[in-house]
């Protein structure tokens, strides 16, 4: 699914104000004169806005210092959720998980988007548009029929097996989700498969930027395909590289629908990440402390690596 | 560019491979769908559409996805354009702030927010409301429509609101008849993707519309799939049936949206 970053960080940069369009400073604009108006217009944005996001965002901090089941009182516990988090198996295995998805969801589809859109930037593909639209289809699907399609591909005797079978590898075929390692490849290639068209897309129009002049004065001096990419595609495409990266770890990090619909976190803990712990550990084992908790972790790590990222990108410029 | 024949025929398979593999999920699940159910005879059975159909009820949750759609693009297209035309052609006090703010709030992953947001809405009596489902899509949504108008906004020529004042026109005015045409494609690209990240958001409606009322068609898919986990073709169309509706909206729309994306990073 395409995330609400991933068209933020491709809007063109605005006009700037010069010196000389200084107003004066009682009216707001040229058709507003009460200075009273921009906030009137900014009002229904702001109010829905801090009350279903920063306010909740707020809770979700405030409940996890509290002992709490979902009903009754509840009691200060202080940092006790956030260090019982340290000791827990669980949520360990999760974010370990997270970080194996991110090879999946992240690496991946950075190495196979850099050549599909590098195979494009040189040009002469007959339909180029249809191969466009075919790759990027599976952003445009909700999660839950991706998982509802690949569970039965997985299937013990679905698609991928008979598919084995039917090459004479008949050795290979297993219940793909009913064990623990191969259950967590099968989560990772789904996302392969949903992240490659974006990242694609994304680099894409970096390349697109990239100016003739600079490929036909290289192939003057003889460079071929592989030494053109790595001379000249790769190194202007960096900012797009970075922007597809946090879309892509962000992604991983937050695979809920998958797992809830294909493996609800098995088998046993195979495939539980941090967000269906969440889930798990507020709705059913009502302990809404921990999930605000996990929450809050989960919050942080996304804020760290778009920081992160941010200061890569800033400090390329 | 020239490149040699052989590379061509190269490039050629290559993205002819991956296109293959993107879309034999696709494919796979829309032969199943038409494949028979358990001791019905071999051959294609399109009436097993018609069947999911009925037996999954969607005519009534894609009826409630429908209407939380068009409640949250509606809502968050308005709130989005007013406070982006404040932003984008406006001087006040704490602009800046209440603008970062916005910006915050696109790294806040639903995740993050959801539990408390139940359990507030609970004490408050209003889950299984559509204003539960509705209003954090809002939210989230505004973020990013905050941002994309501003932008929009930024991008017309500060000569248009000026004439707007010569000719007499007041706020409401200038923004209805003179930004807003012109910036129609921008508002159109908005309403296409908050459409699509509401049609197909899943962790709110489950957890806000405990009592099952209120699904929307995702959420219908995935009980539907707890029910009849043994029925492969009927599970299969009852998928098709969901995702349709946003398949078609992009097929339609792709060359605009791909084109938008693609010029988009290009105007950097």
């Amino acid at each position: 699914m395409i995330a609400r970053q991933a068209v933020a960080d491709r809007v063109p940069t605005e006009h700037r104000r010069g010196p000389g369009d200084r107003r004066p400073r009682s009216a707001p604009s040229a058709v507003v004169r009460s200075p009273l108006v921009p906030y009137l217009l900014v009002a229904p944005a702001l109010l829905v806005f801090a009350g279903f996001t920063l306010f909740p965002l707020f809770r979700a901090a405030q409940y996890s210092l509290y002992s709490w089941s979902g009903i009754g009182p509840s009691t200060f516990v202080g940092l006790a959720n956030y260090v019982d988090l340290a000791g827990d198996k669980r949520f360990r295995e999760a974010m370990l998980h997270a970080f194996v998805l991110i090879i999946f969801y992240a690496l991946i589809p950075l190495v196979l988007g850099l050549l599909l859109a590098a195979i494009q930037r040189r040009g002469s593909i007959l339909g180029q548009p249809v191969f466009r639209t075919l790759l990027f289809l599976p952003q445009v699907v909700a999660l839950v029929v991706v998982a509802v399609a690949w569970r039965q591909i997985f299937a013990p005797d679905g698609a991928l097996n008979t598919l084995l079978r039917a090459v004479g590898l008949d050795a290979l075929a297993r219940g793909w989700l009913g064990e623990p390692v191969w259950a967590l490849v099968a989560i990772g290639v789904i996302g392969t498969w949903l992240q490659t068209g974006l990242v694609m897309l994304l680099l894409l129009a970096g390349m697109n930027r990239i100016p003739d002049e600079l490929y036909e004065s290289a192939r003057l001096d003889g460079a071929g395909p592989v030494q053109e990419f790595f001379a000249i595609t790769l190194p202007a495409v960096r900012g797009e590289i970075v922007v597809s990266l946090v879309l892509t770890i962000i992604a991983a990090l937050k695979t809920f629908d998958l797992v809830y619909v294909i493996t609800s976190g098995g088998p046993g803990t195979a495939t539980t990440v941090p967000s269906f712990e969440v889930y798990r550990r507020a709705i059913e084992l009502k302990d809404v402390g921990s999930a605000c908790a996990v929450a809050v972790v989960l919050a942080l790590l996304i804020f760290a690596i778009n920081l992160l990222v941010t200061r890569i990108g800033e400090a390329e410029r | 560019m020239r490149i040699s024949a052989g590379e061509r025929l190269a490039n050629h398979l290559i993205l002819l491979g991956f296109a293959v593999l993107a879309f034999a999920p696709i494919a796979s699940i829309v032969i199943t769908a038409l494949s028979p159910r358990t001791g019905q005879v071999p051959g294609p059975h399109p009436e097993n559409f018609v069947e999911a159909w009925r037996i999954g009820e969607f005519a009534r949750y894609l009826q409630t996805s429908a209407l939380v759609a068009v409640i949250v693009v509606v809502c968050a297209l308005i709130a989005s354009v007013l406070a982006g035309y404040a932003f984008g052609t406006m001087r006040f006090k704490g602009a800046t702030v209440i603008y970062y703010l916005f910006l915050f709030g696109l790294m806040v992953p639903t995740e993050a927010i959801v539990i408390p947001l139940f359990f507030d809405l609970r004490t408050l009596g209003l889950t299984d409301t559509l204003a539960a489902i509705a209003l954090p899509q809002i939210a989230q949504s505004v973020a990013f429509g905050v941002f994309w108008m501003r932008t929009q906004f930024r991008a017309l020529p500060r000569s248009l609101t000026e004439a707007a004042a010569i000719d007499g026109a007041g706020p409401l005015r200038t923004l209805w008849r003179v930004l807003l045409p012109a910036s129609l494609p921008a508002l159109a690209t908005l309403a296409v993707l908050v459409f699509m990240w509401t049609w197909n958001e899943f962790l709110i409606p489950l957890l806000m519309a405990p009592a099952g009322e209120l699904r929307t068609a995702p959420l219908s898919l995935a009980i539907f799939k707890g029910q009849y986990t043994a029925e492969n073709a009927l599970l299969a169309a009852a998928a098709i049936i969901v995702a349709a509706p946003i398949v078609i909206v992009f097929l339609v729309l792709q060359r605009h949206f791909i084109r938008g994306m693609l010029e988009g990073a290009s105007k950097e």
